[in-house]
């Protein structure tokens, strides 16, 4: 069994590799030529592929229990590109043939049912875009930050995409939720077989099944064929590969929600089943590695996001926070969603530093990192939504404003 | 018929087709009709995949295991990741009861967070190793070696005595050092940072 899964890993790494090489060969555009009105472009083809002058890349840590980062500082808009969507996996991106794809919801309903991957996709179906961030992005910022930080390695652990599937509800319905059900245990189809216990409200509220995502079938690295969707809610409880759903009157307090993904505060308690993410804004222009080339006009560009709705309002400075002003939203905003931001800047060529502080629909502002060191305390682990500072030297080179 | 007559008519007709109307409304928005897409799950494919075990024991299978059996186990599928005696990594630290005062993870970063000093629940253990553990061999594990994995890093954690049998109805009454440590969420109550 396990030779059988390595080799079809390995089969698909080589496929992957010759259809990328066959795309080159088709495009032959490594070079461009000195005049592109002179000679005939490139043949039209069956996959597109971006220019090869353009490499975004994520930056992938860690191997099959790892992460690989979102370059925020390349992307423009809130949509992050399907193969830049950062990953987090505790056993590896599996390999699932999407005719084999079974769902099983259990448990206390009245029609334990299994449901294949085309059944999920006759029902009524709903797309909303939303952001997906995995609870320990910004960690780096919190304890341990250097200079030489961009905002892809900061903040890279946070993703927005069009998701495409059926209302939780809907399958609820479906199978009939017996009275007294309060939680269920949504388990994925990897080698970690991930669970986790979901409160059923978020279910009946805009919890998805989605296999969509950005306009294709969801990518393997995000799930597919299925994966559980939980808009504002912390990545890890968007369990990927989704295979089971049982329905239950209480949680099961699996190793993922009681050793990890629990935030320990300074009160000497810890923090439970604490999905929701707070509201949080970056900057990721001018940020490093950016250099700014000259004084003048600069567009402070960004994001903001909050899981408990829409980002009503982002203030920026760029004097170290002395005086803040409001930052311009570029529509569409929508709740639990990345919202582009923007500031006009007009740079006198001194050292500064650049701030942005995100403000959502509730009320709730995003703090300092004193703020937050001392709500929860320094050894607090997950959900570090501090304010990022960006230092601007004379030089125009920019680095990130946290140390120690 | 006035303007406001047939206006009311319209009303009413809209009423009559949103309340009436026999076809699948939109998903989401309340009630629907059985659609029948999936199948009925047979209670043995529920079983095979029914592997979760719950704080008060449901869901542990038959079987037992103790320190010593659970030594040797541990000795060959699970030091090379988590160390000799549970504390030398290169992978998480299993062993550990320090600091035995107070819960001061929030306060102090350097903590090392263990099943002794961190782990609310002992079937969380139980249902972690099997689910997930070792690594390159997930699920291979018997019953018996689950529950003997599970004893020696209870007995490791000066949890349980050398002697113990951990089953499915010992394991679930075994007291967790940190069972008491954890709080719900209380960040949404208000919009101040907590």
């Amino acid at each position: 069994m396990t030779d059988e899964k390595i080799s079809r890993r390995t089969l698909l790494a080589a496929a992957a590799g010759a259809l990328g090489a066959r795309a080159v060969e088709r495009t032959g555009l490594t070079q461009a030529p000195q005049d592109p009105t002179k000679v005939p472009g490139a043949t039209v083809s069956q996959l597109g592929q971006r220019s090869p002058f353009n490499h975004p890349r994520r930056v992938p840590v860690g191997g099959d229990q790892g992460v690989s980062l979102t370059p925020l500082q390349d992307l423009c808009g809130i949509i992050t590109p399907s193969d830049l969507h950062f990953e987090r996996h505790h056993a590896g991106v599996p390999a699932i043939n999407p005719h084999d794809y079974k769902l099983l919801i259990h448990g206390m309903v009245e029609r334990p049912t299994v449901f294949n991957l085309e059944a999920l996709t006759r029902f009524p179906s709903v797309s909303r875009l939303h952001f997906l961030e995995c609870s320990g992005n910004g960690s780096s910022s919190y304890r341990a930050s250097q200079p030489n930080l961009s905002p892809q390695l900061v903040d890279g652990l946070t993703s927005t995409s069009e998701w495409t599937g059926v209302p939780l509800a809907a399958l609820l319905r479906e199978v009939g939720v017996k009275p007294g059900a309060t939680w269920f245990l949504a388990e994925g189809e990897d080698a970690a077989l991930m669970a986790r216990s979901i409160p059923i409200a978020k279910a009946w509220d805009d919890g998805l099944v989605a296999y969509g995502q950005n306009g294709e079938a969801l990518r393997p690295e995000q799930g597919f064929p299925a994966r559980l969707l939980l808009p504002g809610w912390e990545g890890n409880a968007n369990v990927k590969w989704i295979r089971r759903i049982e329905i239950s009157d209480r949680p099961f307090m699996t190793r993922e929600e009681t050793s990890k993904y629990t935030d320990p505060l300074s009160n000497g308690t810890a923090r439970q089943f604490s999905f929701v993410m707070d509201a949080k804004s970056t900057i990721t222009f001018p940020a490093y590695p950016a250099v700014l080339p000259a004084t003048g006009w600069w567009e402070i560009r960004g994001l903001a996001w909050s899981g408990r709705g829409r980002i009503s309002r982002v203030d920026v400075s760029t004097d170290a926070g002395r005086r803040w002003g409001t930052a311009e939203l570029q529509q569409p905003v929508l709740p639990k969603c990345h919202t582009r931001f923007r500031y006009l800047w007009n740079w006198d060529g001194k050292e500064t530093t650049l701030l942005s502080r995100a403000v959502d629909e509730t009320g709730y502002v995003q703090p300092t990192l004193d703020q937050l060191r001392e709500a929860r305390g320094r050894g607090t682990s997950y959900h570090f939504n501090h304010i990022r500072p960006w230092r601007v030297r004379r030089d125009g080179s920019v680095v990130f404003g946290l140390e120690g | 018929m006035t303007a406001r007559g047939r206006w009311v008519c319209w009303a009413l007709a809209f009423l009559w087709s949103a309340c009436g109307n026999p076809e699948p409304r939109e998903a989401g928005s309340g009630a629907q009709p059985p659609f029948g897409f999936g199948r009925p799950a047979t209670p043995d494919e529920i079983a095979v995949w029914d592997i979760d075990v719950r704080p008060d024991g449901a869901g542990l299978p038959p079987g037992n295991g103790t320190p010593r059996e659970g030594a040797a186990i541990y000795a060959r599928k699970c030091a090379r990741c988590h160390g000799p005696t549970g504390t030398e990594g290169p992978f998480d630290q299993l062993v550990g009861r320090e600091p035995r005062q107070g819960f001061p993870f929030g306060r102090d970063p350097r903590l090392v967070k263990t099943v002794g000093n961190y782990w609310p629940f002992a079937t969380t253990l139980y249902d972690y190793v099997h689910r997930a553990m070792p690594l390159d061999a997930p699920g291979s594990l018997t019953p018996d070696e689950v529950y003997g994995v599970v004893a020696f890093l209870l007995w490791r954690n000066q949890i349980i005595s050398d002697t113990a049998v951990m089953n499915r109805q010992t394991l679930p009454r075994v007291v967790m050092p940190a069972r008491d440590r954890f709080v719900p969420d209380d960040r949404l109550t208000q919009a101040q940072v907590r």
